[in-house]
């Protein structure tokens, strides 16, 4: 029996990521990398600063300090491998990378679907931005994703207005994927969601993170969600990261007293 | 970065070793009181054997598996893994390579089914086999054999396993525990409520595992079971006994 290959390259490499509102509010010296394929998922209450983190990690906001460090690798679909560092390629550069090449899912579907256009135009609106530009194929693609998120494509030429919360929430996931991102950033996905519907959206997203094996950092305060998604947490609290490893471990035996006392504190149906 | 060793001078079919191995745990909450379960745990398995792990009911036996499956934080000790081409350190790997280990490595049988809500019986069992990337009808297939072999009725297969009973999610984690596999495989009471038919495949199942070179490491409580399966007996009580109560006490705590 051979010994298994467990090294994973570096994706994003975070170096003391600082981006204060004021004191605690906002996140702190955050470093951590994130390897290729991993679902790493950051959790803590609201106020811990996660979803500050977030905002920067994914290009949003400019940090006080720190840099975060894109590794791209050499792939098929002719990437060449290159490492940038978010905040210093400049405004255009930035947008492109998160246009082209990275993914964020919101909470509120309506922050990353435009409301007003068909749910076709806003799954190929991010391959016309590729270059795509054959109407029959942006529709076959819409189509197609479509019915991998479990929406019905019949319904293709209806604005996402129309859509109930969960659907919404599937098309703006397909949207996100369709141009197959390196990177994909979420912020509470299943995050105001009826419980019934976030059980398929959770389903959804586990399926469509393996096969198209996706790296993820995950915003969650579920610590459920975390579990089913997440193969490593970050663990915030008061702005800064308090106890950080495998998500079984963190959730079996925490080691902090923070940690401790948000475990602790779920109930269990 | 992984810690890299030379081959293992001992014997080739070494599959693990465990020296020397303690686990507290210290409960902030409850005014910072340390449990100690484990003191000073030693053994080694071999490719193709099954250790059972004895000794009295509420010791803590789990405690080993889940420290060996990267559930519980290992404080002191070693945990070494060989394979051919060289070992491997559990204590000190990265918790980001933990998730290749467990695809690839190490299987978990666990008393206790996760329901993933939505999820049909078929789709959990075949899960381990897509995680590695293989062909999906073929995965099915393999889950769908496995569940036969195991007496779980065919209408049961395309519901999800939140509404079945405590023996048919046994079989479906038995199925899911066994489909993978990996050359280490972890038995937390695996037919701890099944009736003597399913003890029976169970018990074929880990003569199968053993035939392959699996490793195994397991607690049976049923004695019968224990007997037909057990290479050796590891007696625990040593270095888990007069401990039961702070386990358990722990285990409530931290649940």
């Amino acid at each position: 029996m051979k010994k298994p290959v467990l090294e994973r390259p570096v994706l994003l490499d975070v170096q003391g990521i600082t981006r204060l509102y004021g004191p605690a509010k906002g996140c702190e010296a955050i470093d951590f990398q994130l390897h290729a394929g991993e679902v790493l998922g950051i959790v803590g209450e609201s106020g811990s600063g996660k979803s500050t983190l977030l905002r920067v990690l994914a290009g949003l906001e400019a940090p006080d300090a720190g840099q975060v460090v894109y590794r791209r690798q050499a792939d098929d679909a002719g990437a060449e491998e290159a490492e940038l560092d978010l905040y210093a390629i400049g405004e255009a550069r930035r947008r492109a990378l998160l246009r082209l090449e990275w993914g964020l899912v919101h909470q509120n579907p309506r922050d990353g679907l435009r409301m007003g256009v068909s749910a076709g135009a806003n799954i190929g609106e991010r391959l016309m931005a590729q270059g795509q530009r054959h109407y029959g194929q942006l529709r076959a693609t819409g189509q197609a994703w479509m019915r991998q998120v479990e929406l019905d494509p019949g319904r293709i030429d209806d604005a996402p207005r129309t859509f109930s919360g969960g659907m919404q929430q599937r098309l703006q996931i397909a949207r996100t994927l369709v141009t197959r991102p390196r990177l994909v950033f979420m912020d509470e996905p299943t995050g105001g969601l009826d419980v019934s519907v976030q059980a398929r959206l959770l389903d959804m997203l586990r399926t469509l993170v393996r096969s198209l094996g996706l790296s993820v950092v995950l915003v969650t305060h579920d610590l459920a969600v975390a579990r089913l998604l997440a193969h490593r947490l970050l663990v915030m609290r008061r702005g800064q990261v308090v106890e950080t490893g495998l998500t079984d471990q963190i959730l079996d035996d925490p080691q902090h007293a923070y940690t401790q006392l948000l475990v602790s504190s779920v109930l269990t149906p | 970065m992984l810690s890299e060793t030379g081959v293992s001078p001992q014997c080739a079919r070494h599959r693990l070793t465990v020296a020397g191995l303690n686990k507290r745990f210290l409960l902030h909450g409850q005014g910072g009181v340390e449990i100690d379960v484990m003191r000073d745990l030693s053994l080694t398995l071999q490719a193709g054997e099954c250790l059972v792990l004895a000794g009295r009911s509420g010791i803590g036996k789990s405690t080993l598996l889940k420290m060996l499956y990267g559930d519980y934080r290992i404080d002191q000790g070693r945990i070494r893994l060989h394979f051919d081409d060289g070992d491997l350190d559990l204590e000190t790997l990265p918790a980001y390579a933990w998730h290749g280990l467990r695809r690839d490595v190490i299987g978990y049988v666990s008393q206790f089914l996760r329901v993933v809500p939505r999820v049909a019986a078929v789709d959990v069992v075949m899960e381990p086999l897509l995680a590695r990337g293989a062909d999906e009808a073929d995965s099915r297939q393999r889950a769908e054999t496995l569940l036969a072999r195991l007496n779980l009725p065919e209408r049961l297969w395309q519901l999800p396993p939140g509404t079945f009973s405590g023996g048919e999610q046994q079989r479906v984690n038995i199925a899911r525990g066994f489909i993978g596999e990996h050359p280490l495989l972890l038995l937390d009471e695996p037919t701890a409520s099944l009736d003597a038919a399913n003890r029976d495949v169970v018990i074929a199942l880990i003569g199968e595992a053993k035939a392959r070179g699996t490793a195994m490491l397991g607690i049976f409580h049923d004695e019968d079971v224990r007997e037909r399966v057990a290479d050796r007996l590891l007696p625990l009580d040593g270095s888990l006994g007069g401990l039961s109560n702070a386990s358990q006490h722990c285990q409530e705590s931290l649940s």
